[in-house]
């Protein structure tokens, strides 16, 4: 029989994961449509207004997905985790609430001058709302993010009668973990988008589309993700020092070393043994696990032995960061040889745009394997040294908890389903439309729709 | 410090009275766009209706969501140990209210979206998503005001406060309608608010004379001389308010479109006094027979915290949505959607 336990910490994992597919889009795509409306504005080429028009819409759908499972994330805790908000809420809670403070209301509101206020306010202030809503999703990332970084590494703070209080909430925020798991997890939002952009855009492409606007956007997200692949890199090794001076039983999970050892190799593929402490089938570098995390070819790595009952699960936390690294490795593969090819010929030959399409959603499976291993990585505690995760539990019954998260998985279903099949449908209508530069708008933005002559009033986009 | 000394004292009644005004907030502003989407037509010819309908709602309704997240998190900062007893009480509910947000908040993107034959079908999950979060809201209520009973009395009160807290949303969600529409439409919702408002009125009533009778702090609170003459104001008021909608919905609509706007006012002044009459019932407990609010505050140090942005933010937070408000001003079908 499943426990509360089990099925709790499967609801929140179920929640969470669902959750986190649309911000880790919504984020950065916010700042691409703020950029597509910016270029609109300074030259006036209609071009850029087409390629904000299509992606306002995507990110609107995308933005809509994310707020009503983030409301459910906003109840998780107070249902299913009541012992982790008697324990931690003194820090948890301020951090949740500035999230909703600072960045809920401003990104809510301003969507909707973005979405449906063209008309009502001047250019200006439509773009600037653009810009407001793409910094209240970054501010949103920060907040939570403090929280998810100081779950992992805690600062600043002090227990008194067995309850957290927070004596220094600098060292709260920006707790040891936090900058590199903030800018790792943009960059992550960044190379999400940018291949979801890229993807979308090559689809059009293949599907017959002989308009400017998605060859436009196709190559603005192969540029930004040829940049932010490199970046990504080189900030999650920065992330992996850091996790090794503060979880290094997690590292030790992650690179499945499991006797401490000098000079270790960097395995590309194995399979761990938890029975027999062991890798089966190995085949790594030699000594350059120690090289990158040490900078030393002969450096000393802790193993799992030295965390004996106290570590991870080590074949998930293995797999799932070489599923994170492979995918990394190749979002900068074919990044690079795309923007190779858009410079040598000026369009991809059709082999390539079907990798890229390929690719759309490349983003979410390193997204997910990368939080996968960080969350697991913390097991079994919650909040590392402070409150294990099973002390956490609600004392609701396991028929209830089962209730739910049956109900959420059949909805969950149904909205992925939904989601994915809109996406399809909007492109294949933009690929349709004829490329009569006079349906475009006025500088004031007052003509009519080019997708549909007799439009729907509460479309919007 | 001194400051910090008493601040054990006054950090919680200025969240708890933060905390009402988000809950405030919440039930007119999402109250009136849940409304919309209970009385959502889905004939086959209410097409056109329904796309104004919920243009009327479409740039405000995930702000005023936000407010639920607003009340909610303020809970869990403020009053952590009301927060967790609140909410495991409530757990089903709870979900299935979730799944309504969630049925509502997606239906309105895609039904624009998805394939035409689709969007009937998204219409109606809208619907459907709006009637079931107010019913579990109202059942909630019923819930809490019950003191989280289970015997038969208390579902069927809370089954009562159901379709009164949905009825009231009606009320509140035909009356924007009403300001925001114009032509046939308003005329049919001038016809819905009417019918809302009685069974409104049916509810409030209900909830007002069984919330004294089964916790006997209310009746002693409400019923005790001098105050009084001055607490019954608050539900006669909230009758004169009832009344006078009552005149004046017979009379809409005007010339010129007079007073359009009047019925959303006084369904506002209905909301603001119902629930005035409830926090009288109920301050300082926080969890009603349970815990007060000083029992189940988190640390001073948590609460000055936040206490200090929220000085900032929420003036802040107020202006622009007034902005939002004023940007989208005049009635629904003149927006232009681009
Ligand atoms: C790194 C990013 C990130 C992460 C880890 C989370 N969220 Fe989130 N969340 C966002 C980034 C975000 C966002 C970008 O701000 C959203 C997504 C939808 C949207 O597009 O805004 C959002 C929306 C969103 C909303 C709706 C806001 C609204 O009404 O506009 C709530 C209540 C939450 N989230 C709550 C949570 C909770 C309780 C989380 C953790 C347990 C969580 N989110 C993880
Ligand atoms: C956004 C991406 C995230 C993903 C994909 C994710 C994933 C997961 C997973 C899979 C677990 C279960 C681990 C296990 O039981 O072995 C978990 C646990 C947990 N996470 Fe996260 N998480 C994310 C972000 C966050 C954030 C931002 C917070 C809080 C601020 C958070 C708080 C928790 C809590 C409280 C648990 C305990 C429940 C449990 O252990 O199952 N998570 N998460
Ligand atoms: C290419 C080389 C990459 C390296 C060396 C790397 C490194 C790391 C490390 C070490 C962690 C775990 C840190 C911890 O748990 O303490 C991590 C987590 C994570 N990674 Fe990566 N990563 C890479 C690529 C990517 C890519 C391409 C994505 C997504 C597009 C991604 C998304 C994430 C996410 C979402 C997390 C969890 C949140 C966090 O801890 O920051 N990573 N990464």
């Amino acid at each position: 029989m499943l426990d509360t336990l089990v099925l709790s910490r499967m609801q929140f994992a179920a929640n969470i994961s669902f959750h986190i597919l649309f911000p880790s889009i919504t984020i950065a795509l916010c700042w691409i449509v703020f950029f597509f409306k910016l270029r609109y504005d300074q030259t006036d080429n209609p071009v850029w207004m087409r390629a904000y028009r299509f992606w306002v819409k995507v990110f609107a759908l995308t933005f809509a997905l994310g707020v009503v499972s983030g409301i459910t994330m906003s109840f998780q805790f107070g249902t299913n985790w009541p012992g982790y908000m008697e324990k931690v809420g003194n820090v948890a809670g301020p951090l949740l609430g500035y999230e909703v403070l600072t960045a809920f209301f401003l990104e809510a509101t301003f969507l909707g001058i973005m979405l449906f206020g063209i008309n009502r306010v001047s250019s200006k202030i439509h773009t600037l709302s653009a810009l407001i809503v793409a910094i209240g999703t970054t501010i949103s990332a920060f907040w939570i993010l403090a929280l998810n970084s100081w779950m992992q590494t805690p600062a600043g703070y002090e227990v008194i009668d067995g309850v957290v209080h927070p004596t220094d909430w600098l060292a709260v925020i920006f707790n040891p973990s936090f900058p590199y798991r903030f800018s790792h997890m943009l960059l992550a939002s960044g190379l999400t988008a940018a291949f979801f952009v890229a993807g979308l855009s090559a689809y059009r492409i293949l599907k017959g589309d002989t308009k400017q606007a998605p060859r436009l956007a196709l190559k603005t997200g192969l540029v930004l993700a040829a940049v932010l692949a490199p970046l990504q890199a080189f900030v999650g090794d920065l992330h992996g020092l850091n996790t090794l001076e503060h979880q290094p039983q997690k590292i030790a999970a992650m690179e499945g070393v499991w006797h401490t050892e000098k000079g270790a190799p960097l395995l590309l593929f194995a399979i761990p043994d938890e029975e027999q402490k062991t890798n089966h089938l190995p085949i790594g570098l030699p000594r350059m696990a120690s090289l990158i995390l040490t900078h030393d070819m002969d450096g000393e790595i802790r193993g799992l032995n030295e965390f004996e009952g106290n570590h991870p699960p080590v074949k998930p936390m293995f797999f799932g960061f070489r599923i994170m690294v492979g995918v990394g490795t190749l979002m900068l593969l074919v990044s690079w040889a795309g923007c190779y090819l858009l410079r040598r010929r000026g369009e991809l030959p059709r082999w390539m745009l079907k990798v890229v399409v390929g690719m759309t959603l490349s983003g979410w499976v390193a997204l997910l394997a990368g939080w996968y291993v960080t969350e697991m990585g913390r097991q079994p505690w919650l909040v590392t040294g402070v409150l294990k995760t099973a002390d956490a539990v609600t004392p609701v019954l396991p028929a209830n908890v089962g209730f739910s998260l049956a109900m959420y998985l059949v909805v969950y279903a149904i909205l992925m389903w939904a989601y994915l099949h809109t996406l399809k449908v909007m492109a294949l209508k933009s690929v349709k439309v004829e490329e009569f530069e006079t349906a475009e708008p006025a500088a004031d933005g007052s003509l009519a729709n080019p997708t549909s002559a007799k439009r729907p009033q509460g479309e919007y986009a | 410090m001194s400051i910090a000394a008493n601040s054990a004292d006054w950090l919680p009644v200025v969240f708890i009275g933060l905390m009402g005004l988000a809950v405030l907030a919440y039930a007119v502003l999402d109250g009136y766009d849940l409304g919309v989407g209970i009385l959502l037509p889905l004939g086959a010819d209410d097409e056109a209706q329904r796309d104004t309908m919920i243009a009327s709602i479409g740039p405000f309704w995930d702000a005023n969501e936000t407010w639920l997240v607003l009340a909610i998190g303020l809970l869990l900062i403020a009053f952590p140990a009301a927060h967790s007893m609140v909410l495991m009480h409530l757990y089903i509910p709870t979900a299935i209210m979730l799944i309504g947000l969630i049925m509502r908040g997606v239906a309105f993107d895609f039904r624009a979206k998805a394939a035409v034959d689709h969007k009937l079908a998204w219409d109606r999950a809208f619907k459907v998503g709006s009637l079931l979060t107010s019913l579990t809201q109202g059942y909630m209520l019923g819930q809490y005001v019950m003191g989280f009973q289970s015997g038969w009395m208390a579902q069927l009160f809370s089954a009562l406060s159901a379709i009164g807290v949905s009825a009231a949303y009606s009320y509140i969600g035909g009356a924007w309608l009403i300001m925001k529409t114009e032509g046939a439409l308003q005329s049919r919702a001038i016809h819905w608010t009417h019918r809302a408002g009685r069974a409104a009125l049916v509810g409030v009533v209900a909830v007002s004379m069984v919330n004294p009778l089964v916790n006997p702090g209310v009746f002693d609170r409400w019923f005790t001389f001098p105050l009084v003459m001055f607490v019954l104001l608050v539900p006669m008021l909230c009758f004169f308010a009832f009344a006078a909608n009552e005149i004046l919905l017979r009379r809409l609509p005007k010339l010129h479109d007079r007073h359009c706007w009047m019925p959303f006012v006084n369904v506002l002044l209905i909301f603001v006094l119902c629930f005035t009459g409830l926090a009288f019932s109920f301050y300082p407990e926080i969890v009603p027979g349970k815990l007060t609010i000083w029992q189940a505050a988190s640390a001073p140090e948590s609460l000055s915290f936040i206490f200090v942005g929220a000085v900032i933010v929420v003036p802040l937070i107020l202006a622009y949505t007034v902005f939002s408000y004023w940007v989208f001003h005049g009635k629904a079908t003149q927006l232009q959607y681009h």
